[in-house]
């Protein structure tokens, strides 16, 4: 039936895309910014075959590409996607070009910009198919390198000490991830995915560790454990966890803001699947021991990153940190599920309702937390760059469609029912309550404090008295309103209608915790 | 048809040198077609030779009364390195472009080192390897004591004594071999069978090794490297890091670990926690790795940081090779074949892209020339060079350290892990040289000054094409030369090195 492969086409053409507006583009801004746009609108194209074509009932693998690659190091070829795969591809196809629209004003080399973001773009796409480790690294790795110079070349002020705080802490926790991953290969002889889930389900994974378990009087559980921490850094960097997220607020910040919509919308998503593709099937024996500080380490992540958004005085920090916190809900639980149920089938029932939570948070956060970054480049380009939270006031007389629209946006990051981000959480919370009682009661003060950071927004910027020299702020031009339109009518879709996504994803974690359990 | 490519590179000397006087074009280009024409051929080998076994090129008696014959053979490892060699000479005369100086006698010095180097990677007779070693060592000396740079005499001398003390090394263990096999041949596979006393190899052994691992960097006899290759016009440094250090490596593997595998044998005691040679010569390697990075990330000189760099990158091969394991070999042929390329291609931007313009390798004055905005061009492959040498995916660099590493986990576990700790650093001083060349002071609130620098030809930009296409074909695509590694570490040649370890 298919002539072309459909996964690897879709990671070429934004690659090609990258190509063909650095050789193009060159010397016409616009054509540069066209042609980029084009070839992501190709990508969100084919992903929507791939999702239409796409059968929901089978919770598996679809669309799989199996090639010889690297025989000598057990490299294949792999790809495929399940229904947490096409989701994340759906969320990055429809990113991009909103991160595009958001950059249209960019001056500087516009060109190297729109081509670094497609070269994001197919990073992200490899990471999110890539089934074999050597091949999803390459990926991973290859999406690291075009964030790092958008943030580099085209931040603000403290950009350059920015980008090397991203770049190293991402770096460091690769580097623990691919020792990790070596000492796997070692022990297995594996780098795919699959296979490696496979072995850690039959229990044959302890029996290989031991064979190398001699070193240093290690038991085959501790060198398993600290294999697990390894990889758990690399992710834990990544999505981030706290105590390893202070690279997070200065890169957002710094970032051009149609970047740090990349950086939320898709890369923080990059952390989370791993958890979810790799960490969990492969160690969740480890990660079982370690349950409850993990959970009290989400707990944390939740609570004091949402505090730390009640300190911030700068539109683009409080959502930075409120990125963290929504991502914490997602971590709590993908930790809940862990719980050891034996074959209570109630239980069962929680865990898959708090996976499908865990799936729509993330692309809820990614399409909500994406929209409010580019509410705040709308808002610098009227101000002249300025996006303190009390640079503003009583916008809501001067800009009324800017405002409404926003606010749709902040209900939806508040997690107000009717809205997208509502279900998600709504979901996590309805799992965790069973799973792991406490630290999910102590979350809940995330919610308040998100709540009132969001209501401190809303009264600072919008209402309140009108500051003099915002008088003549333009509202939002048609084709702004055109291009937000379907971002913010997509947030009453799914939060109406959540069924639209949770229909792609249902099959996949119910097949998830049927694998998880013991 | 392989030894054309010796025969050529010799024949290019005399062919320039009779060129009439004043004709820097011509040289120019006949350098050029020299070195294509060496490639052509190395390329035209590798399609022939489908499985990377042991194909004899040339055979022929020599010194009949010494044994010794003229025997060229290749299998894979010498195909890699043969290919090696003919990339870094192409892109080599295209960054010596701007060379007006004595220019024939500079091309003809350079021609004479590549057909020494494809000399050492072809021959199979010791004496022959020898002699075309010693070759090699000759038009060093002059490229960089004619056409170097800061203090040149002195390197050059630095680096032709150590060469000869690591000759000198060589030859008595050569010549012990050859006295105690008592077979009356040089011949590298007939004497790899022959089992000499275990006691003979235990210090033939770490003598051969060192004197090769003279040339490779190995650590601490590594200070002739920084120095030479710094001193160095650009093409030579290219070709010293790029080719001759792997001349070194390539002796250690070829000629003292195939001859004397037992010399990796337990000793049965231990000093200091040491069991073997092998323990020893893997921590030395270990150390050059960080040490390496640790003194590059300290440099004030541009082209020192990529001189010590050069260091810590060696250290995984002779790591690689320490750690008898097949895939730990596999990675240190890898290894060679990624760090030449990308030792040429950092050796071209510092030296031909960058001082050739600025006429400063100050990291501290670069930095406020925002040669970013002057010469992007140069920015971006040394970005990009920069990314493959540390070992990001998609690049040489990752596949031959990857597979380096994970013969280390099973034979050195611990010493994976410090060689991490190398990776972290290597990545800081990539990140530092950077900085300060390309996009330093991008932070001053003063207006950037870009100074008017001649843009970068073509020839340069071609050259540089070369060997970033090279890295990332490798990078993505090993099994292209895994393909004749991998049967050839299987031959019978290395079975004493791989199944006898572990005793």
């Amino acid at each position: 039936m298919n002539i072309l492969p459909p996964i690897s086409c879709l990671t070429i053409v934004p690659l090609l895309g990258a190509i063909a507006v650095l050789a193009l583009g060159a010397k016409n801004k616009r054509l540069a910014g066209g042609l980029a746009l084009t070839f992501a609108f190709l990508a969100l194209a084919i992903t929507l075959v791939l999702w239409h074509r796409f059968n929901p009932i089978s919770g598996g693998l679809q669309f799989e590409e199996v090639r010889a690659w690297i025989p000598v190091l057990g490299v294949q070829y792999h790809v495929g996607v399940d229904g947490l795969g096409l989701l994340m591809l759906m969320l990055s196809a429809i990113v991009v070009p909103m991160a595009m629209a958001a950059s249209w004003h960019i001056q500087e080399r516009v060109s190297l910009y729109f081509a670094l973001m497609l070269m994001l773009e197919a990073g992200l796409f490899g990471t999110f198919t890539a089934l074999n480790f050597f091949h999803w690294f390459l990926f991973w790795e290859l999406s690291l390198i075009p964030a790092f110079f958008l943030i580099r070349l085209w931040g603000g002020s403290e950009r350059a000490a920015a980008a090397t705080q991203f770049f190293l802490y991402t770096m460091v926790g690769s580097v623990a991830l691919l020792l990790a991953f070596l000492a796997i290969f070692l022990c297995t002889g594996k780098f795919d995915f699959m296979d490696l889930a496979e072995m850690a389900r039959n229990g044959q994974f302890l029996p290989a560790f031991a064979a190398i378990s001699d070193w240093h009087r290690f038991t085959a559980e501790k060198v398993a454990l600290v294999l697990c921490f390894g990889v758990f850094l690399g992710f834990a960097v990544k999505v981030p966890l706290v105590p390893f997220h202070t690279w997070l607020p200065a890169a957002y910040a710094e970032a051009p803001t149609g970047t740090t919509m990349l950086l939320t919308g898709t890369m923080s998503k990059m952390g989370v699947y791993g958890f979810l593709r790799i960490l969990l099937p492969i160690f969740c024996v480890q990660l079982r021991l370690v349950r409850t500080p993990l959970l009290w380490i989400a707990v944390a992540t939740i609570v004091l990153s949402a505090y730390a958004a009640l300190a911030q005085r700068d539109l683009k920090r409080i959502f930075a940190y409120s990125s963290i916190n929504h991502l914490g809900y997602c971590m709590l639980g993908i930790f809940s599920i862990l719980k050891f149920t034996g074959e209570n089938p109630s239980l069962a029932n929680e865990k898959a309702a708090t996976l499908n939570g865990v799936f729509l948070q993330m692309f809820n956060h990614g399409l909500t937390a994406a929209t409010l970054f580019w509410f705040v480049a709308l808002l610098e380009k009227r101000s002249g760059g300025l996006r303190g939270l009390d640079d503003f006031g009583g916008l809501r007389k001067v800009v009324p469609v800017l405002c409404g629209l926003m606010g749709i946006a902040l209900f939806s990051s508040l997690g107000l029912p009717g809205l997208n981000g509502f279900v998600g959480e709504f979901l996590i919370f309805k799992g965790t309550f069973p799973l792991a009682t406490w630290p999910a009661s102590v979350s809940v003060l995330g919610l308040l404090l998100t709540a009132i950071f969001i209501l401190t927004i809303l009264q600072r910027v919008f209402s309140g008295p009108l500051q003099e020299r915002w008088s003549q702020m333009p509202d939002l031009t048609v084709g702004e309103r055109l291009a937000l339109l379907p971002a913010i009518a997509l947030m009453f879709v799914l939060g109406l209608y959540p069924q639209l996504v949770l229909g792609v994803i249902n099959s996949t974690a119910m097949q998830m915790v049927q694998q998880l359990r013991f | 048809m392989l030894a054309w490519t010796i025969y050529i590179s010799f024949l290019g000397v005399p062919v320039l040198l009779l060129l009439p006087k004043g004709s820097v074009r011509a040289a120019r280009i006949l350098a050029l077609l020299t070195a294509v024409a060496g490639f052509a051929v190395t390329l035209w080998g590798f399609a022939q030779q489908r499985t990377g076994e042991l194909v004899t090129v040339a055979r022929a008696p020599w010194v009949p009364s010494l044994g010794v014959e003229y025997h060229l053979a290749s299998d894979g490892i010498s195909l890699t390195l043969l290919l090696l060699t003919g990339i870094v000479a192409i892109s080599g005369v295209l960054f010596s472009w701007n060379i007006e100086h004595r220019a024939k006698e500079f091309f003809a010095f350079y021609l004479a080192l590549i057909g020494g180097v494809y000399g050492v990677f072809l021959s199979f007779d010791l004496l022959l390897l020898f002699v075309f070693y010693e070759i090699a060592i000759i038009p060093k000396y002059f490229l960089i004591a004619i056409w170097g740079s800061t203090r040149r005499e002195h390197a050059a001398m630095k680096l032709a004594l150590y060469s000869f003390v690591g000759s000198a090394m060589v030859l008595i263990g050569l010549i012990a071999a050859y006295v105690v096999a008592g077979a009356r041949t040089m011949d590298l596979v007939q004497l790899a069978q022959f089992p000499f006393p275990i006691h003979f190899q235990m210090w033939a052994f770490p003598l051969v090794f060192v004197g090769f691992g003279i040339l490779a960097g190995l650590w601490p006899f590594h200070t002739w490297a920084p120095t030479g290759h710094v001193a160095a016009p650009t093409a030579a440094s290219m070709l010293l890091a790029g080719v001759v250090m792997k001349l070194g490596a390539y002796g250690c593997l070829r000629v003292a670990m195939t001859l004397f595998p037992r010399g990796l044998d337990a000793w049965g005691f231990h000093v200091f926690g040491f069991g073997s040679w092998r323990d020893v010569f893997a921590l030395l390697a270990l150390i050059g790795i960080v040490y390496g990075a640790m003194v590059a990330l300290v440099q004030k000189d541009f082209k020192f940081v990529i001189g010590y760099s050069s260091i810590s990158h060696m250290g995984f091969v002779l790591l690689g090779l320490m750690t008898l394991q097949q895939i730990g070999l596999d990675g240190a042929v890898l290894q060679m074949f990624s760090h030449g390329i990308l030792a040429g291609l950092l050796f071209a931007v510092v030296g031909r892209m960058v001082y050739d313009r600025t006429h400063t390798r100050d990291l501290s004055e670069l930095e406020t020339m925002h040669l970013s905005k002057a010469i992007p061009f140069a920015a971006a492959t040394f970005v990009l060079g920069g990314m493959a040498s540390i070992g990001l995916p998609g690049f040489s660099g990752f596949v031959a350290e990857l597979q380096v590493l994970i013969g280390t986990w099973r034979s050195f576990p611990l010493f994976t892990v410090v060689a991490g700790v190398g990776i972290v650093i290597g990545i800081a001083y990539t990140w530092r040289a950077m900085q300060k060349a390309f996009f330093g002071s991008s932070n001053h609130s003063a207006p950037p000054t870009v100074a008017p620098l001649p843009p970068i030809s073509a020839p340069e930009r071609i050259g540089a094409m070369i060997l970033v296409g090279a890295s990332v074909i490798i990078g993505v695509y090993p099994q292209l030369l895994l393909r004749v590694i991998v049967p050839a570490l299987h031959s019978p040649l290395f079975d004493g090195l791989l199944k006898g370890r572990g005793k």
